[in-house]
């Protein structure tokens, strides 16, 4: 199950008159796992998801789903939640649900919707009322009215508090569980490490890297990052390379192929380690060092 | 299918009727405006004298025109009279007119023809009783007089079917036409692209959910003052509900063909507006087309409010029968088919 492939991109294109937003992506994306599309504003991620949604039609490019071409099953699997979805005024959360349910042939009840996506506190309120932990809530409930086999999920936790963006991780990996195949796009490298069990990273309408966290993360890096108080480190700072980093308290960044010979350099100029800290590469590291520092629109 | 056009609609009729402000406004607006004109036009509710004229040497471009210009007015001292609005009818339009004299909306009808010279009063009008006692101290040939009876027609009377129509045109257009753009604009229709919701059947589930809410808000609008102020119904409340209904989908698909593609609710207002203002003017809605220019008489064709008016009027007024409203009717059916194909052709459930 794992290894088929449920969504296969070949040479993907949408060009706009003054952009090419996507220039000819390939990859797919095995049934049973969370994928997940990472990149800057503006690398083309929603762009090539809602192509994928069959909202936006490709330039150029085949997308298939199962084998086929995109079509009315693909419809009918699929569950969606935009980085933006409005719904209609003076409905419930019950009635929207309701509603949505009643545009697909099968799906889940509304229990079961419930259950999975802890609605029972606010099922009865209007649904432009909800917190944005309770309205992701109900958007994915939405998304799952028809226990899709594929789930797309836009920037799902974007302005939510640490709290709500932990629950629906959990609410994430339920789904998962279950068997079904999740689509993510995310600007938290926490988030995809956490839920993704193979990224796409995009940059200028391209995919630029591909595989596992783990994989991309070894291929791309064999080194460690060591974090100290610029204050610890003394005359040290004349013998290690090292980056600042604009914190309340002022600390440098080594890079460090060995942490035992970095280690050994700063003790002998007379470096304070008290309040060193070693860590490994993270995904945000590797997404920083394939897209670049500079601020995208 | 039907499924799916039923949710649509439950739920778009609930997000209507929850929206209490937009409710009573569509309640409340048709009830002022019949009462306020009711109040306002209680008196006489036209400053002139109106008096028809048929007479030889009339061409039926003059008499479209209301142009009294081809007629020798040496005919007859009578038609100096000034303060006196005289317009010209076709032989043909004689029995109409007739019709009219009766129930007071033209004072008097004048036929100067070489084998006629009759002239038609009402017995029961005050303006006829002037108009003929002017006639009478007037040099000109001797005409023998036809009394015709009924009742006055009042101008609420007439102007009713016009007020619930306007409330009618702003329900349909800006509900249907400005909803969609929101939902747009909103980004409401790109989620429900993502289902296997056809676009047909979300215009349908539109039409018939404001179709509903329409028919049942100016049927009660209408049943309400009808109660209270006692309209003149002469003819058949079916065939009345039969021009709603039909208006009322005309109307809505003329909406859905705005809202076919645009994505700006300012956009939307503006060509909307463009729309009901001079359907508004040009329908016949608060006076008579007659005696406008034929251009604006043509124009006034083209909306099909000019139809359900007419239609309306004549059910109300004249006791008309399905016969008599045909022409109408195809017309509404007909913009309805155009307006609603063309709306799907052109449907997008995207902004971009």
């Amino acid at each position: 199950m794992q290894n088929t492939p449920i969504i296969t991109v070949r040479n993907l294109q949408k060009h706009y008159p003054e952009v090419k937003a996507v220039d000819g992506v390939n990859f797919q994306v095995n049934s049973g796992i969370c994928f997940g599309l990472l990149g800057p504003n503006g690398a083309g991620k929603t762009t090539t998801i809602e192509m994928m949604e069959g909202i936006s039609k490709p330039t150029g490019g085949e997308i298939f789903y199962k084998g086929r071409r995109q079509g009315e099953q693909f419809r009918s699997e699929a569950g969606i939640q935009f980085q933006h979805t409005a719904l209609q005024d003076f409905l419930t959360v019950r009635e929207n649900l309701n509603f949505f349910r009643a545009l697909y042939p099968d799906g889940l009840g509304m229990d079961e919707l419930v259950s999975i996506c802890r609605l029972e506190n606010f099922l009865d309120r209007d649904a432009n009322k909800l917190s944005g932990g309770q309205r992701q809530r109900m958007l994915l409930s939405i998304a799952l009215v028809n226990d899709p086999e594929v789930v797309f999920l836009d920037e799902p936790t974007t302005g939510l508090d640490p709290q709500a963006r932990l629950n629906f991780w959990d609410l994430v990996n339920s789904i998962k569980a279950r068997g079904k195949t999740v689509l993510l796009t995310t600007h938290y490298m926490e988030e995809a490490y956490n839920l993704c069990d193979e990224i796409a990273i995009m940059d200028h309408g391209k995919v630029i890297a591909i595989g596992s966290p783990d994989e991309l993360l070894s291929k791309h890096f064999e080194d460690v990052v060591i974090e100290l108080p610029e204050s610890d480190l003394g005359e040290a700072a004349e013998h290690v390379t090292h980056r600042r980093l604009e914190k309340v308290t002022p600390s440098v960044e080594i890079v460090s192929k060995d942490v035992n010979v970095t280690l050994q350099t700063l003790m002998q100029h007379g470096a304070s380690l008290s309040n060193l800290s070693v860590r490994p590469r993270s995904l945000e590291d590797l997404f920083l060092e394939l897209t670049g520092k500079e601020l995208r629109a | 299918m039907m499924r799916r056009i039923w949710a649509t609609l439950y739920a778009r009729s609930l997000e209507f009727i929850r929206d209490r402000s937009s409710l009573g406004w569509n309640l409340i607006l048709p009830v002022i405006l019949v009462f306020g004109l009711a109040f306002v036009f209680s008196g006489d509710g036209r400053p002139l004298f109106k008096v028809a004229v048929v007479a030889e040497g009339m061409t039926a471009s003059a008499v479209a025109a209301e142009d009294l210009s081809e007629v020798d007015t040496s005919l007859h001292e009578f038609l100096q009279t000034r303060h006196v609005q005289y317009y010209g009818v076709t032989p043909d339009e004689v029995d109409g007119t007739i019709r009219k004299v009766g129930r007071h909306q033209v004072d008097m009808l004048l036929d100067l023809r070489a084998n006629e010279q009759k002239y038609w009063v009402n017995g029961d009008s005050q303006k006829g009783y002037f108009l003929e006692k002017v006639l009478n101290g007037a040099d000109g040939p001797a005409l023998s007089k036809q009394s015709v009876s009924g009742e006055e027609i009042r101008y609420v009377d007439w102007v009713l079917p016009g007020i619930l129509g306007m409330n009618m045109m702003f329900s349909c257009l800006f509900g249907v036409g400005y909803v969609i753009v929101r939902y747009r604009k909103s980004g409401y229709l790109k989620r429900l692209n993502a289902t296997p919701l056809r676009s047909a059947e979300f215009l349908l589930a539109q039409v018939l959910s404001r179709a509903a809410l329409v028919i049942v808000v100016t049927a009660a609008v209408f049943l309400g003052t009808h109660l209270l102020m006692d309209f003149t119904m002469e003819g058949s409340y079916l065939n009345l509900l039969l021009v709603l209904v039909l208006g009322t989908f005309s109307l809505i698909s003329l909406g859905l063909l705005i809202a076919a593609r645009v994505s700006s609710e300012e956009l939307a207002g503006g060509l909307l507006n463009v729309l009901t203002w001079p359907m508004m003017l040009l329908s016949g809605v608060w006076f008579s087309m007659e005696g406008t220019h034929p251009l604006m008489q043509w124009f006034s064709q083209l909306s099909p409010l000019t139809h359900i008016l007419s239609a309306a009027r004549a059910i109300m007024i004249d006791g008309a029968g399905l016969l008599d409203i045909s022409t109408h009717l195809l017309v509404l059916i007909g913009t309805s088919i155009v307006f609603l194909v063309l709306g799907a052709v052109f449907f997008k459930w995207t902004a971009d």
